[in-house]
């Protein structure tokens, strides 16, 4: 117990340097949000969502139930096309590039963009071929490459250790942290720019929680990150920025430590402290 | 308390299980009966020697098996010309199985019970299955080579055996010859002939192709007077030995032991001889062909046909129902349109079979096999070749007929799918048809399979669509042999079910078919079963590796 405790504050320390260390270079914006509109046929979900959300960062989107956040989240690898009677105007930059665009190919799109759901959704495959799935589309299938990049996926989702003796295992049979975890080693496994995780601890227990909270703080070495959460201790913990959404409004963005201690927006202070949502 | 009892809700649990176990019943019933008589026919049951007092007066021996008891009313047996005691309220008749069709014309009799004197079974009786008139009942008196009488009284048994087993090799050699060897030359020559023709058709014919051609022709006519030759040498053999048998009239017959498949004394076997026996018979009901319009022998043919319908007609409807089902699940805009023709479907289920296979017969064989035959074989007109039913129109219609069970329980197995696991592939970059292919179909495996499945229920116990679109009584040859292309997709071909209907009612000797009518259904059922368990094992084996996410 005490054990875990002293990670937890260990995380919070890590998180809370990094913000300092972070403040005082300028950064690169890796997604830019411009004037963004959703409506899910009628009914208008998202209302001008402007933001930028620096590279190599972790930015979360906290806020109640049915604000908008995971639709948003949606939008940057265009998952909402799924949904027949989604329309959208405005623009997403990546890297400068309009994703809305016509001539966007919306497969190549998601390979930059991974994206990592709130229940664990592995497939009904091996360990092996779960992790290789995104490789095996892209037409690699020479085993050497394969087996190195499944490690190396496995390794930064700190889960080698726990696989290495079971690659050939259903996936289905493991632990939903696990489960948790290697969705994040087939995302990685690819090698996105961007990756997008939507309530990605909302069903596991607390030590599973705690483990996906390290990995993202591992993972932001390498990626852009941008998370949904619930749970604003987490958004907290794990976050460098911190976007507040309301109804379908983007109220406030900021470095996380400025917007939790010192929010600019009485929406977000009544949100933060605990008086709705 | 009445009241009490209705409220508790228990008298519906009581109804449900009542409907439940009537259905049980009902099931095991059928297939018991089926089971029970089916399996019976084989065993060799004991021949019975009666004296009986014919309504004469005169006292007669009449041979055969006892093979029914009937119990009729006093009133009923006057009505129908039997003269009745005056205490006698019932009248009992034997139904006795007497043979020798040769000689009395018929194979049955029915006796009166009371009129039977006497009743043993002697051991020296035999029964002789014959290729022509059904089985002999009598008694062996001799047996000749040549016209000689080698044999008589006793001894005449073990040799009559010996020499039997002999002939039947013989036979089981001519039939190879003429089946295979000469099968083959008439399929060559026959080859040739529509070769010449269509050349000439073609205005291709030259001297070059007439010489290879005549000499082709004289090899396989030389072939085939060797083989003739072969055949007369055989058929002499064979002739050569014949037996004398006393029949219950007492009239003497000559029987060729060609014409003989079997000889035995059921009164002098015991129960490990009987077992041996119904092995050999069962044996032969499953691997031989049928003789004698299909009332005797075997019904390989027919068990052959029907697999391989069933199997053709699954390779043909598991690829159209999955793509059907999944374009109108996956691509299809859900709107009205896709609603009607979803409706549709399901009610093409609901058609009566046997205008499927009108339908099969007017257009595949008359107006695609017509077309076909035109097109592709004008050397063969005016025979047909798929302008006329056969193995392929009739798999083709009957996966006409499954097609919207595949479809329909596909499309289940596809809404089934958890709509993260496509959402999961398509964050890695996989396009909708990679999603599909990769992870959607393989999770819907087995609710293809249970598609297939009943689809393969229903397709093998069709039968009325099969009568008009390539199923006949006897087809001289199977659709898989070995003159190329081996699998001959435009021949007719025998079915199980048409079979029990054929033998049961088309047949000239009713009575003596019965028992195989009741062989042939639990066969079919026993095809059917094992069809499916194939499938249900295949079917759980990708359940088990495609589980789908729990909760």
């Amino acid at each position: 117990m005490t054990a875990q405790e002293a990670r937890t504050h260990t995380i919070d320390m890590n998180s809370v340097l990094l913000n300092r260390a972070h403040q005082s270079e300028p950064e690169e914006t890796s997604i830019k949000v411009e004037n963004l509109n959703l409506f899910y046929g009628e009914k208008q979900a998202l209302y001008g969502i402007n933001m930028e959300m620096p590279k190599k960062k972790v930015t979360a989107y906290i806020g109640p139930s049915g604000c908008g956040k995971s639709t948003l989240l949606r939008c940057i690898n265009r998952m909402n096309d799924l949904v027949d009677s989604v329309t959208i105007d405005g623009k997403i930059l990546l890297d400068d590039e309009n994703i809305y665009e016509k001539s966007v190919n919306v497969a190549a799109l998601r390979r930059r963009v991974g994206m990592v759901f709130q229940k664990p959704n592995p497939f009904p495959k091996s360990i092996f071929e779960n992790v290789a799935y995104g490789l095996r589309i892209q037409g690699i299938n020479d085993k050497r490459i394969l087996a190195e990049t499944v490690e190396n996926a496995l390794r930064g989702a700190a889960l080698w250790d726990e696989m290495k003796d079971r690659l050939n295992d259903n996936a289905l049979g493991i632990s939903g942290g696990q489960q948790q975890r290697l969705v994040i080693a087939r995302a990685i496994a690819i090698e996105p720019e961007v990756l997008l995780l939507d309530e990605p601890a909302s069903a596991l227990d607390p030590i599973s929680t705690l483990k996906i909270e390290e990995l993202i703080n591992d993972l932001k070495e390498k990626y852009t990150i941008v998370i949904v959460t619930h749970n604003m201790q987490q958004a907290a913990r794990v976050s460098d920025y911190t976007a507040f959404m309301y109804m379908g409004e983007l109220v406030e963005m900021g470095a996380t430590s400025e917007l939790f201690t010192n929010p600019r927006k009485k929406q977000t202070e009544d949100y933060i402290t605990g008086r709705y949502g | 308390m009445i009241k009490l009892w209705i409220k508790s809700g228990s008298p519906w649990v009581w109804l449900n299980a009542a409907a439940v176990s009537t259905c049980l019943i009902m099931v095991i019933a059928v297939l018991g009966l089926i089971a029970v008589r089916g399996a019976a026919h084989f065993w060799p049951s004991n021949v019975a020697q009666f004296s009986y007092q014919e309504a004469s007066g005169s006292v007669q021996t009449i041979i055969g098996e006892h093979v029914d008891t009937s119990i009729t009313s006093a009133a009923m047996a006057k009505s129908t010309g039997h003269k009745m005691a005056a205490g006698e309220d019932t009248l009992v008749q034997y139904l006795v199985k007497t043979g020798n069709r040769d000689v009395t014309g018929t194979d049955f009799r029915w006796i009166v019970a009371r009129d039977v004197k006497n009743m043993d079974f002697p051991a020296n009786l035999i029964v002789i299955e014959r290729r022509e008139w059904g089985n002999f009942y009598g008694q062996l008196l001799a047996v000749k080579e040549n016209g000689n009488v080698v044999a008589n009284g006793e001894k005449a048994f073990p040799i009559v055996q010996e020499k039997i087993a002999s002939v039947l090799a013989i036979v089981d050699q001519i039939r190879h010859l003429e089946k295979k060897e000469i099968g083959a030359i008439n399929y060559n020559l026959e080859r040739l002939r529509l070769k010449e023709k269509k050349l000439k058709l073609e205005n291709l014919w030259s001297i070059g192709a007439e010489q290879g051609i005549a000499e082709e022709r004289k090899g396989y006519e030389a072939e085939y007077k060797q083989y003739q030759l072969q055949l007369s040498e055989l058929y002499q053999k064979v002739r050569r030995d014949s037996l004398v048998a006393k029949t219950d009239t007492g009239n003497e017959v000559e029987i060729s032991l060609a014409k003989v498949v079997r000889l035995y004394q059921p009164n002098n076997m015991n129960v490990f001889n009987k077992m041996g026996f119904y092995g050999g018979k069962v044996i032969e009901f499953l691997m031989d062909d049928p003789r004698e319009a299909n009332t005797e022998g075997g019904i390989f043919p027919a068990i052959f046909g029907t697999v391989m319908m069933v199997i053709l007609m699954s390779i043909i409807v598991t690829p159209f129902g999955v793509i059907a089902a999944v374009y109108m699940r996956e691509y299809a805009k859900q709107g009205f349109l896709t609603r009607l023709i979803r409706i549709a479907v399901n009610n093409l289920a609901g058609v009566p079979s046997i205008v499927y296979g009108v339908f099969g017969l007017g257009f595949f064989v008359y107006i695609l096999g017509g077309n076909i035959d035109q097109l592709f074989y004008p050397e063969v007109a005016p025979a047909p070749v798929y302008g006329t039913p056969g193995l392929l129109w009739a798999s083709i219609t009957l996966a006409l007929l499954t097609l919207p069970v595949v479809i329909v329980s596909t499309e289940e197995g596809l809404s089934r799918i958890p709509s993260s696991i496509r959402e999961g592939s398509l964050a890695l970059g996989a396009t909708k048809l990679e999603t599909l292919w990769l992870t959607v179909l393989p999770m819907a495996s087995p609710a293809m399979m249970t598609g297939l499945i009943l689809a393969v229920a229903r397709a093998a116990g069709e039968v009325a669509p099969l009568m008009l679109v390539g199923v006949v009584k006897l087809a001289p040859t199977l659709p898989l042999d070995g003159n190329f292309p081996f699998l001959h997709l435009d021949r007719k071909f025998m079915h199980l079910g048409f079979h029990i209907y054929d033998v049961g009612f088309q047949s000239p000797n009713v009575e003596a078919a019965r028992p195989l009518v009741y062989a042939t259904a639990l066969l079919l059922v026993v095809v059917i079963l094992g069809l499916n368990l194939a499938a249900i094992v295949i079917r759980n084996r990708l359940r088990e590796k495609y589980r789908a996410l729990e909760g």
